[in-house]
């Protein structure tokens, strides 16, 4: 009763070839809207349909296209972030937290004020992204340097101050800042929006009502900007090194304290400019939940993105998607499950990168 | 010698015919022939990745074999696992002992058979294997914790564990890697002695004067093939050993120059240091090094070798001063120590030495990264490292597929030349080299031997710092001893008397001066 064919999992002695990566996390993907799509016509649903919705809620039109980019923007910089940390095993998982304080700090420009109010456009805006990075960078820091200082665990810490974050800003979004006791502050003076597309409606015609805002250029910035020190610059190999083997950076004589405070501030800076850009670029205003997550889900993008820079700009565009579909698409758990089964359906593919795979026909058994 | 009585009534102890055991992409064991006759010592030998392990394993239960037949005495065998082969009375002592450190030896024989079953009654086991102790002269407490045992005593915990299992035929891989001279002497004896009551043994080795002192027969494996199937140890020669293992001559006697040492390079004076747990490793320690000199340090494992260098390098903090060319090293970071032109090959090439994820050229750049024209103020140029690395590669014939494979698919040998390659080629003045030739296999200790007598006659000053003895003997200008973290004294090699080293090295002698 045996089978004429035996599945034979062998282990991969050679290298792996450089676009194998790249092709198992796609086919993950498309394979996590398969399962989903079995999913939904079980319970009776059509997974065609709900695909083809998907797609026209998401990328259907510049208008939708646009929506999704903007939810796309923090998950890039938040993945950026992530990505930079967990190179040099460094597990920031208070991108939350950073992204909090990076909003609160950009809106302290505006609220304080910091800057008389007004100023030109450009001195506002430039403070307001200074502030937003030196906001997380600070909340990157006190992990930082607790770790590098007394080896405390940053897990614990990151995850920790995400909360004493955001009571920090509810703090004064209920009290000092509230508008007229609204859990919100004030709108910002337009000044002190980040230029959007729907700007310049009366120049262009087709561009009223389009969203996307500078962010998204501080995002691809940034992600070529994290994808040329990781990949070109001293201080990439440096934190590559330290995250392969700390030991071996020690013997090579880098300075390992140094450069987990520093890799801690960047990241924090990063998930930092992401809270400005939403600020400013979104809310307008400094409120409770200007989150919904997107410092968690950052972690799930880097992570897809396999540390990529570059990749996280895709993946943060697909999530941004999900993010948009979930609102569009009824109920909205349709998206999570996509997004529960993307997770892991790539983490599980790369057993395709360890072990080879093959069908092979059973052989005459020997007496 | 043995046991060979009689020629026509007792089985073979392990028969095993055209065995064949293959892995991905590798040809582990080719048609393999083994046979071990009853009550004989039998060595196995070959260099690293011939094959000895795997096949081993197989006669122990854990790989299966795609062809090929295997008897147990006598008897037709086909092990599905480890269990199988106990019952068949087949023991295997790993070369990694295979214990619980904060248990007894009597616990850590017991640990996974049947009984006892619920109630442990100690003091009766421990009787039991008191009996079993006195009968093949295997002498431990039972009742001591392991992580209180030398490695000698845990190893002789292991072949009790087989013992006590049933065992007749007992596979030791590679006993004496861990043991000091003394050590190993004693477990001569013990061999000798498991096989006067009647026990069959297969040895697995690459040292090839310990073959030739114990063993009956021999089998040599080459890239998992046989090129020697059980001949006679009489009238081998260890040249003709050599040559079987690695299919060419192999010059014995490296070439060491007459040269005048030159100026102090290294001055450690009084230097002290705790190792990882805290314990004093180091004890008022004083040597110096000098220009194109080898300095050995011997020792048995663990009596404060691995700290020394650890200090002189910058990795731990220390008492004392150390100083390298007249400036203090003593508790200066890793990074100005590199900068005194100080290189490092360190003991754990894997842990330490290398970055198991990133590629050979990554590898090689681990000291000179941040130099011209390797790198610049603020990027790495990458052609430049290609071309660095390459070099290295062919120059240190690092046997790899390309210099973009990863350092951990790298066999040990090539990993050390790696390191080596790296380490020489930062023009270092003084080099700490720790075990750089452990675990290796013959061509590649040859290799790396001539490399750091190279070095020598470039004027480099190394302290070398191993647990081999000849290797000390035939490289260094002087060897001190270290016990306990104590220097013994310290001896000219050229005048070097063995039994007083060994003496020496186990505390129980000091050298006049």
């Amino acid at each position: 009763m045996k089978s004429p064919f035996t599945i034979q999992i062998d282990k991969r002695s050679e290298d792996y070839p450089k676009w194998l990566p790249s092709a198992t996390s796609l086919g993950a993907v498309i394979i996590a809207f398969i399962f989903c799509g079995i999913v939904l016509k079980l319970v009776g649903g059509q997974p065609l349909k709900v695909l083809g919705y998907f797609f026209t809620a998401t990328f259907g039109s510049w208008g939708v296209f646009s929506d999704t980019l903007v939810k796309a923007t923090p998950l890039i910089m938040i993945g950026l972030a992530c990505s930079l940390a967990f190179k040099m095993k460094l597990w920031n998982i208070g991108a939350e937290g950073q992204f909090y304080l990076g909003a609160f700090f950009a809106s302290m420009v505006v609220l304080v004020p910091l800057v008389p109010p007004d100023s030109p456009k450009i001195v506002i805006l430039t403070a307001m992204v200074l502030m937003g990075m030196i906001g997380g960078a600070v909340w990157g820091f006190i992990p930082g340097i607790l770790k590098a200082k007394y080896n405390v665990n940053e897990i614990i810490t990151t995850l920790m101050l995400n909360y004493v974050a955001i009571y920090w800003n509810n703090y004064w979004i209920f009290g000092k800042w509230s508008d007229a006791g609204f859990q919100m502050t004030p709108m910002f003076e337009k000044t002190a929006w980040l230029p959007r597309l729907s700007d310049y409606a009366k120049q262009i015609t087709g561009l009223s009502g389009i969203t996307l805002h500078l962010g998204v250029v501080f995002g691809l910035v940034a992600a070529f900007g994290i994808w040329w020190i990781m990949e070109r610059s001293r201080w990439g190999y440096e934190i590559k090194l330290i995250g392969d083997n700390p030991k071996a950076a020690r013997y090579a004589g880098l300075n390992i304290s140094r450069n987990i405070i520093l890799v801690m501030m960047i990241s924090g800076a990063l998930a930092g400019l992401a809270g400005m850009a939403e600020v400013s670029g979104v809310v307008h205003r400094l409120q409770e939940r200007i989150s919904p997550g997107y410092g968690f889900t950052g972690i799930i993008v880097a992570w897809l993105a396999k540390l990529n820079p570059l990749a996280v700009i895709i993946v943060s565009i697909l999530f941004g998607a999900l993010i948009v579909a979930g609102r569009e698409i009824q109920p909205s758990g349709i998206a999570f499950l996509l997004q529960g089964t993307i997770l892991f359906m790539v983490i599980s593919s790369d057993v395709l990168l360890k072990y080879k795979i093959r069908l092979v026909r059973n052989k005459e058994e020997k007496a | 010698m043995s046991s060979l009585s009689s020629q026509n009534s007792p089985p073979l102890a392990v028969e095993m015919r055209d065995i064949v055991i293959r892995f991905p992409g590798v040809l582990a064991n080719d048609h393999v022939n083994l046979t071990l006759k009853q009550g004989e010592i039998h060595a196995l030998l070959g260099e690293n990745g011939a094959g000895k392990s795997t096949l081993m394993n197989s006669l122990a239960g854990l790989y299966k074999p795609v062809s090929g037949v295997m008897k147990v005495n006598g008897e037709v065998v086909n092990f599905n696992s480890p269990r199988d082969a106990i019952e068949k009375g087949i023991g295997m002592v790993y070369q990694h002992f295979m214990l619980v450190p904060t248990q007894t030896v009597t616990e850590n024989i017991l640990l996974g058979l049947k009984q006892p079953k619920f109630f442990m009654n100690l003091p009766a086991y421990d009787g039991r294997i008191h009996e079993l102790q006195e009968q093949y002269g295997l002498k431990v407490d039972p009742t001591a914790l392991i992580w209180q045992l030398s490695v000698g005593e845990q190893q002789r915990v292991e072949i009790l564990k087989t013992l006590y299992r049933g065992a007749n035929i007992l596979i030791l891989d590679e006993p004496t890697a861990v043991l000091a001279p003394q050590e190993i002497d004693d477990l001569m004896k013990t061999l000798r002695s498991l096989v006067d009551h009647g026990k069959s043994i297969l040895f697995i080795s690459h040292k090839l004067n310990e073959v030739t002192a114990v063993a009956d027969r021999l089998t040599v494996l080459r890239k998992g093939r046989v090129t020697a199937e059980g001949i006679g140890i009489e009238g081998i020669t260890r040249e003709k050993l050599a040559e079987l293992m690695v299919g060419r001559k192999v010059i014995f006697q490296v070439e060491k120059k007459e040269q005048e040492p030159g100026d102090v390079v290294l001055d450690v004076k009084e230097v002290s240091a705790l190792n990882n747990k805290g314990f004093p490793a180091l004890k008022k320690v004083s040597f110096n090094l000098r220009q194109g000199e080898i300095l050995g340090i011997a020792g048995i494992a663990g009596n404060g070798q691995s700290e020394l260098a650890e200090v002189i390098t910058g990795l731990r903090p220390c008492s004392g001063s150390i100083l390298i060319n007249g400036r203090q090293a003593a508790n200066q970071p890793p990074g100005k120590i590199i900068n005194f032109g100080v290189s490092h090959i360190p003991e754990d090439r894997t842990g330490v030495g290398s970055a198991p994820n990133m590629s050979i050229a990554e590898n090689t750049i681990m000291k000179n990264y941040d130099q011209e024209p390797i790198g610049s103020r603020w990027k790495i140029n990458f052609a430049s490292v290609r071309e660095y690395a390459t070099n290295l590669k062919e120059k240190y014939s690092i046997l790899a597929p390309s210099i973009n494979t990863m350092a951990r698919k790298l066999s040990g040998g090539n990993l050390q030349k790696v390191i080596l390659a790296r380490e020489i080629s930062c023009c270092p003045r003084m080099m700490v080299a720790v075990q750089p030739t452990r675990g290796l296999d013959v061509g590649a200790i040859e290799s790396i031997q001539s490399l750091l007598l190279e070095q020598r006659e470039n004027g480099t000053a190394i302290l070398l710092i191993s647990e081999e003895l000849e290797e000390l003997l035939s490289l260094c200008d002087r060897i001190a001893v270290i016990f306990e973290g104590e220097l013994m004294g310290v001896v000219a090699a050229a005048e070097a008397n063995l039994t007083n080293i060994g003496l020496m090295m186990t505390g129980s002698m000091r050298s006049p001066k």
